[in-house]
């Protein structure tokens, strides 16, 4: 099986670990991942800021670099949840790329039909359902499904799970002191599970809650789902791997 | 709108306000919590509550769509069963309205349903103007006028205050209303609750005018609904002489039919609870019981405008349940008063900007009041795409360009630009990862940021690099 990733902007530029999780991960379940370097950004903070001229042409872009793949997969929930739940206000040609996107985790579970992906990762995990996966994708139980998976994992569950950690784009700059309560609130929470890594599936909020957690020095580090799944007893994941 | 919130700071000041207010957060965080997972419980109890919700938002929209008709009808209907209608195009012409009503009686004090309608056009205010006293009588209504406050809370406008800071309004301020609070009160719920009664009673008793609003009106019989659990709404409503209700012309439902949907899911939404307590309902007036004489205002002040408006229409559907306000954890930490008006809340943050237009500080930054986690839309019993509206009301405060966004324009713009240029935006990330060593901690134009978190680091090489050296 062939696919395109959609590594998203921010993977690209600040988290290139979590882009390559990803193509580890997709690899060692056979495969093949097509990279379409014509892609940048998906046009999401453009569009929610109020900009939607701007972000038209990102979205044509992100339609043209994605053109005759079945598969794009990305992972983050909520450059998924743009393209799928708002393209469609972009014309048709770009709504019609919704249906071929695919958030990691519905990939893994509803393409693939795994949940153990082989990963071995021995620390004690709580996990954070972002808000565009969790309410605009529907991604329900199948992150916590794919963690309760992997060997070593000890699942935690998160407090107030469902709550926002207060990123939402230019939110986080034009809203500092709500966002950075919302933030705080959320680290304390997940200081209180005891657990070793905050686990997410949206380095959007990732960046957000880990600009948080080593402001207050809290004693968990910020990690994508992507780089747990993609380490193996063979191959473990390092704090410094990929760098 | 009311002048009461004339000259509120925009919402990111007086937000920074609140959240330094320990107190304040623990009210809310409080209050919200408990009654949101009392929501929950009650929502999840209907097996249908998708299909109700459904049918509620279909409901709205085809009224909306008809509005003018059903407005006709309603009038017919009321007029048929001896009641008088008014139709007011704002809230200064609303006021004069209802102050002249109440002149005409010859009475100076007038009792209050709690009401948003009246909030919105300030009329407690218009009224002091022409020597006219109104009583709020809901009780948390009572506590926002004893203490000279604004309500922060659509449903529980007192939501901001604990019990103690009650019993101290109640000690100082109910005797200069009427009947003081019993010596040695307490802050024991009960005890307040019985204070404000004890306070109430002379005044429903007094009473020759009533003022309410309604949640609903039928047009097929020109029946009004209000819905309210306290009681004081059945009082007003039957004991005076003169009834007079101002209602948005927005909550107009063509039948019974209809209105039974929304008496399923208003209480649950709101109050949590199964069924609402006192649902008082008067078509006209009659012979021998309740008020002999009834007039309905009804309200426009800016609704036929949102109504041009095919995105922003939605918030027409809205029928105040304050769901949407107890979930959103902005309104959790910011509380009520920041949102500068009488609709704080993800519904305020989309209903005060086209009711009152954008041209203010704080109505211009209430789209932006919030991170689009979707926690309002997924609870909104008439299925209003809060976040949807939001992004559609930036779009026009973009188009319309104030002053404070040209910076952001040109940012945007060179956004957008870079990264519809991929060969340009690879060498910029190049550049920017190998002199990441150089890069300050706290750059100029990120303190909004590195304020209260700190910036991630950025990594050796961009994904686009790594994938061009182990893959192509």
């Amino acid at each position: 099986m062939r696919v395109a990733l959609f590594v998203t902007c921010l993977n690209d530029a600040v988290f290139p670990k979590t882009a390559v999780a990803t193509v580890r991960l997709l690899e060692r379940l056979g495969v093949q991942v097509d990279f379409p370097s014509g892609q940048t950004c998906c046009g999401q903070p453009l569009f929610t800021t109020g900009y939607r001229a701007r972000a038209a042409p990102l979205v044509r872009r992100t339609v043209r670099a994605f053109e005759g793949y079945e598969y794009v997969v990305t992972p983050s929930g909520s450059c998924a949840a743009m393209v799928r739940t708002h393209y469609g206000r972009f014309g048709p040609e770009a709504a019609e790329l919704g249906p071929r996107t695919y958030e990691l985790t519905e990939f893994l579970v509803d393409v693939l039909g795994v949940t153990d992906v082989g990963a071995y990762f021995p620390y004690k995990v709580t996990y954070h359902p972002s808000c565009h996966g969790l309410r605009l994708l529907g991604l329900g139980d199948r992150p916590r499904r794919l963690l309760g998976a992997v060997k070593g994992l000890e699942l935690v569950e998160l407090p107030g799970a469902e709550e926002c950690c207060g990123f939402g784009g230019t939110f986080a700059v034009k809203n500092p002191d709500v966002s950075a309560a919302m933030d705080a609130d959320k680290v304390r929470s997940a200081v209180s599970t005891g657990g070793d890594v905050l686990c997410g599936a949206d380095s959007s909020c990732l960046m957000h809650l880990g600009g948080m957690l080593r402001r207050l020095s809290a004693p968990l580090r910020e990690l994508h789902l992507a780089e747990i799944l993609a380490g193996t007893e063979e191959d473990p994941w390092r704090e410094e791997s990929g760098r | 709108m009311s002048g009461v919130f004339v000259g509120m700071p925009a919402f990111p000041e007086a937000a920074r306000t609140a959240v330094a207010d320990a107190t304040l957060r623990s009210n809310l965080r409080h209050a919200t919590h408990t009654i949101r997972d009392k929501r929950a419980r009650a929502v999840a109890e209907l097996a249908d509550w998708v299909e109700l919700r459904e049918a509620g938002r279909r409901i709205k929209e085809q009224t909306l769509r008809h509005l003018d008709r059903h407005l006709l009808r309603l009038e017919e209907s009321v007029t048929g069963a001896g009641g008088t209608v008014h139709w007011a195009a704002d809230a200064e012409e609303a006021n004069r309205i209802v102050a002249d009503l109440v002149r005409a009686t010859g009475e100076t004090e007038v009792v209050k349903v709690k009401s948003m309608a009246t909030q919105e056009i300030g009329l407690n205010e218009a009224l002091a103007a022409e020597g006219i006293r109104a009583y709020e009588t809901d009780l948390a209504e009572l506590i926002v006028q004893l203490g000279d406050d604004r309500p922060s809370h659509i449903l529980v406008p007192a939501i901001h205050r604990n019990r103690g800071e009650i019993r101290d309004v109640f000690r100082s301020e109910m005797g200069k209303w009427g009947r003081p609070a019993p010596d040695g009160l307490t802050d024991a719920p009960a005890e307040l609750a019985e204070a404000a009664r004890l306070h109430l009673r002379e005044k429903f008793l007094r009473a020759k005018v009533g003022i309410s609003g309604a949640n609903f009106m039928v047009a097929e019989t020109g029946t009004l609904v209000v819905v309210e659990s306290e009681g004081n709404g059945r009082m007003c409503l039957t004991l005076p002489e003169t009834l007079i209700s101002v209602v948005g012309i927005e909550k107009v439902v063509p039948s019974w039919r209809d209105l039974e949907v929304f008496l399923q899911t208003l209480p649950r939404s709101s109050t949590a609870e199964r069924m609402n307590p006192y649902t008082s309902m008067w078509t006209g007036t009659s012979d021998d019981d309740g008020p002999s004489a009834f007039h309905l205002v009804l309200l426009d002040a800016g609704r036929t405008d949102v109504l041009a408006d095919e995105t922003g229409r939605q918030a027409l559907r809205c029928i105040r349940c304050s769901a949407c306000l107890n979930v959103c954890p902005v309104y959790e930490r910011a509380g009520g008063h920041a949102y500068g008006s009488v609709y704080p809340g993800p519904i305020g943050a989309i209903l005060t900007p086209q009711l009152r237009g954008t041209a203010s500080g704080i109505d211009a930054s209430l789209p932006y009041a919030s991170s689009l986690c979707g926690a309002c839309y997924e609870v909104c019993p008439v299925a209003i795409d809060i976040p949807e509206v939001l992004v559609h009301l930036r779009e026009r405060i973009v188009e319309r360009g104030g002053p404070g966004h040209r910076r952001e324009r040109a940012t945007m713009k060179a956004a957008g630009w870079v990264l519809d240029h991929p060969s340009l935006l690879a060498a910029g990330e190049r550049l920017a990862t190998r002199t990441r060593a150089l890069h300050p901690r706290n750059p100029p134009g990120a303190r909004a940021w590195t304020e209260s978190r700190d910036l991630p680091e950025l990594p050796a090489e961009p994904f686009r690099d790594w994938w061009r050296k182990n893959r192509t």
